[in-house]
């Protein structure tokens, strides 16, 4: 045995500095999600798929270049994946085995906790849509000028779906949380213009998709990278309200047990 | 010195249910304290208050001098915690999620170190959900150990370990103790209370139902026996010891002398023996062990 010699548990405590943990909290979110083949699934390989389908298969129409209206739609379903359902559904397991206690024990701030899980969200939705575009690229898609404005909408979605997710997965038990995240995953694609655009809905269904989280970052996203134009402010209005409440009520409510 | 816990009138319900009803307890700083009781007494639900995981609904809780709930944020980086549940990500590698928590600390011990200690080298890159209950319980030990703490909290440390893994945690409790770390355990097995303890506290129903060091608790009850004939005349040897004792013969040629055991009343004993010419046979001190004490305090009745 490995001897232990006298001084070897003389306390030495202290916390360390907060970015290190948010390093270490990130890089092992990500090497874990990057082992997980369920959530790599939802992350990139359902949305490459849907990306490469829909723009090569007519079987719905849509308007042309399609390439230019798939690629808006598909990186909101990459970002209301990664952002909302696998984050809800990892933070509500993490919860019913104590990991989130293991680390708040081991004197993780409660809100750096929080913003690991953001930070790994924020670096799988920066993969996302590098590895998307490349792809959109390949099939055709032109960037412009206006594309740029994507980004920073990405960003505000981004946000808004972890803000949402943290909520859900923070305060439901963790079976419930599978249930309700995948539920509403396919609500929001259904009901938020991800394939086809809002425009071609009736106008009662329109009006209701466009103020889901999903719908507002879809009309948004439409309106700048494939029509070319700056996004409503009607869509960033609703955006940010989902936001702003969707964090409030984290802050308020995350449970960690 | 401030006492590194500090409970005093401590209440905690669920519901209609009172978990801890008016508990107190101290640990000196540096020493070892073992908190026993049957499942359900209120052991988990006390260290979980000290950890600043749930709030007293009475009574007042110092640990380390703070208020373990409001002051959690200074308190948690200086204590070290094992839970009940492991707390460890099913899909992380065992060395991977030792090196999470030590990221979470200013000076923490080497994790490859501390897992070659534990004896968990071979199984660093094994995913915790494929840990046997042993590997996970030293997991959970080493996740509590790596930050250096000042204090330990530790909800049942050896369950489910094998007898070597439980004299390698005591001998590691035992070298963190010399080291100045002070422990406040919980236990089902009466014999890690009297390796480790300096303090007994049991727990029943919430309350204290005796406490002191295990020297103390199972002090009193000692009894002297012996085999002889029977029918033996006891008055010369009972004028013979001290006030205090007490003389029988409990069955016909069995013999017992309950009092204080002193090399001076065993001489009287056998002196007596020998001006009787009796041949005394299976010659024995008795006294109560750290269980017969438990289950005096706690009853014999199998809790729920």
């Amino acid at each position: 045995m490995t001897d232990l010699r006298p001084g070897t548990f003389t306390p030495r405590p202290g916390p360390a500095p907060v970015g290190r943990m948010l390093r270490a909290q990130t890089s092992f979110e990500l090497r874990l999600l990057i082992r997980n083949g369920e959530q790599l699934l939802l992350a990139l390989v359902i949305p490459i798929a849907a990306l490469i389908g829909l723009s090569i298969i007519t079987l719905i129409a849509l308007p042309e270049p399609r390439v230019a209206t798939v690629f808006a739609g598909v990186v909101v379903l990459a970002v209301l994946s990664t952002g909302f359902t696998s984050l809800a559904i990892s933070t509500a397991f993490d919860r019913r085995y104590a990991v989130t206690k293991r680390l708040i024990g081991a004197g993780v701030p409660r809100r750096a906790l929080l913003a690991g899980k953001s930070a790994a969200v924020g670096c799988v939705v920066a993969g996302q849509v590098v590895v998307l575009g490349v792809i959109a690229v390949l099939l055709g898609w032109r960037p412009t000028g206006v594309t740029l404005l994507a980004l920073p909408i990405i960003g505000l979605g981004a946000a808004v779906f972890t803000g949402l997710g943290l909520l859900l997965g923070g305060l439901l038990k963790a079976e419930l949380v599978l249930a309700l995240a995948n539920l509403l995953w396919i609500v929001q694609i259904a009901l938020g213009g991800v394939v086809a655009p809002l425009t071609s809905a009736p106008g009662w269904l329109a009006t209701l998709g466009a103020a889901t989280p999903a719908g507002a970052l879809s009309s948004a996203l439409h309106a700048v990278l494939t029509a070319g134009t700056a996004p409503s402010a009607a869509s960033l209005l609703v955006l940010l309200a989902w936001g702003v409440a969707g964090w409030a009520a984290t802050l308020q409510w995350f449970k960690w047990q | 010195m401030t006492a590194a816990v500090q409970v005093r009138g401590l209440v905690r319900r669920y519901g209609p249910l009172t978990a801890v009803d008016g508990l107190d307890l101290t640990v000196e700083a540096g020493t070892v304290l073992a908190l026993l009781g049957p499942n359900g007494a209120g052991k988990t639900t006390t260290v979980e208050i000290c950890e600043g995981f749930a709030r007293p609904d009475a009574g007042t809780v110092r640990v380390l001098g703070l208020d373990p709930w409001s002051d959690a944020a200074t308190l948690r980086p200086r204590i070290g915690v094992m839970l009940q549940t492991a707390g460890a990500h099913l899909s992380a590698r065992t060395g991977e999620m030792l090196r999470l928590v030590a990221a979470c600390a200013a000076d923490p011990h080497d994790p490859d170190w501390l897992l070659d200690v534990l004896g968990l080298t071979s199984v660093a890159r094994t995913p915790v959900r494929r840990l046997s209950g042993g590997q996970a319980q030293r997991l959970n030990l080493a996740m509590a150990l790596v930050g250096r703490p000042e204090l330990l909290f530790l909800d049942e440390p050896t369950a489910g370990l094998d007898p070597q893994a439980r004299h390698l945690v005591w001998n590691l409790l035992r070298t963190a103790r010399a080291d100045g770390v002070s422990v406040l355990l919980t236990t089902h097995l009466l014999d890690e209370a009297e390796m480790l303890a300096d303090q007994v506290v049991i727990v029943d129903a919430g309350a204290v139902v005796a406490q002191g060091t295990v020297a103390d608790l199972v002090a009193g009850d000692e009894h002297l026996t012996f085999a002889a004939t029977g029918g033996l005349d006891l008055t010369r040897l009972g004028d013979a010891l001290p006030d205090g004792y007490l003389l029988g013969e409990p069955r016909p040629g069995r013999y017992r002398i309950d009092g204080p055991i002193t090399p001076a009343m065993m001489a009287t004993v056998t002196a007596w023996c020998a001006q009787s010419g009796i041949l005394a046979t299976d010659l024995a001190i008795g006294r109560r062990g750290l269980e017969d004490v438990y289950l005096a305090a706690t009853g014999r009745q199998v809790r729920s």
